[in-house]
């Protein structure tokens, strides 16, 4: 799941490094990635993963790493991604 | 910072218009359902050659409101904070759902925005001020 995570990041997340090396857990605010770009992030996650983020998710927390993305999209599909 | 008996805090954001116009290009009618009102829909398109100026001072001005009331962690939508219009043309801040009761948690502070744009880029700052002895 991560390398898919990582190829919406290259596409959207607008970071000032490498998202195909990029820390799983390393800060993605702290990569540049601006709250515009997050909102794009998270658009092009639910088109991958064919999940919506319900509100109460819609924090700066789930979108702050590769690693929190991925266990919010775990959550959301039950691991089925 | 305290005025009186008074908080006060402010948020700022700033986007760029050709951002904005990528995320339509994009996404395309999700970008605007997921963040956008339908209010705010109506009046960002309804003068095309202002849409992408429109929608960029109000998608700043979500997360200046963010901000301003410290709703990074709180899990609140786009949509529940919307940009209105007064009479008289200027903005003004209506709150929804989780965004509101967490306004309303936080004392129900006045809120007042402001919003600008120039060139390829919209800002917005939004005040909130709490109630006395709040």
């Amino acid at each position: 799941m991560i390398d898919r995570i990582r190829k919406i990041l290259k596409d959207h997340g607008r970071l000032s490094k490498d998202a195909a090396v990029y820390p799983e857990d390393g800060d993605l605010y702290q990569a540049g990635m601006t709250s515009h770009a997050s909102v794009n992030v998270m658009l092009a996650l639910e088109g991958e993963f064919d999940i919506e983020f319900p509100d109460h998710m819609l924090k700066r927390s789930v979108f702050e790493s590769m690693a929190a993305m991925r266990d919010a999209i775990a959550q959301l599909t039950g691991d089925k991604a | 910072m305290t005025v009186g008996a008074r908080s006060v805090s402010v948020g700022i954001d700033l986007v760029q218009l050709s951002r904005v116009e990528e995320s339509l290009a994009t996404f395309g009618d999700r970008f605007l359902r997921r963040i956008f009102t339908e209010g705010e829909i109506a009046y960002a398109t309804a003068t095309p050659s202002l849409t992408a100026a429109r929608l960029a001072a109000r998608l700043a001005a979500k997360e200046a409101t963010i901000k301003a009331l410290d709703l990074a962690e709180r899990g609140v939508g786009w949509r529940e904070i919307e940009v209105t219009r007064r009479p008289s043309g200027a903005p003004a801040l209506l709150l929804h759902g989780n965004a509101l009761a967490a306004a309303e948690e936080a004392g129900a502070p006045a809120l007042s925005i402001s919003l600008s744009h120039e060139g390829d880029y919209a800002t917005a700052v939004v005040i909130s001020l709490s109630k006395e002895n709040s």
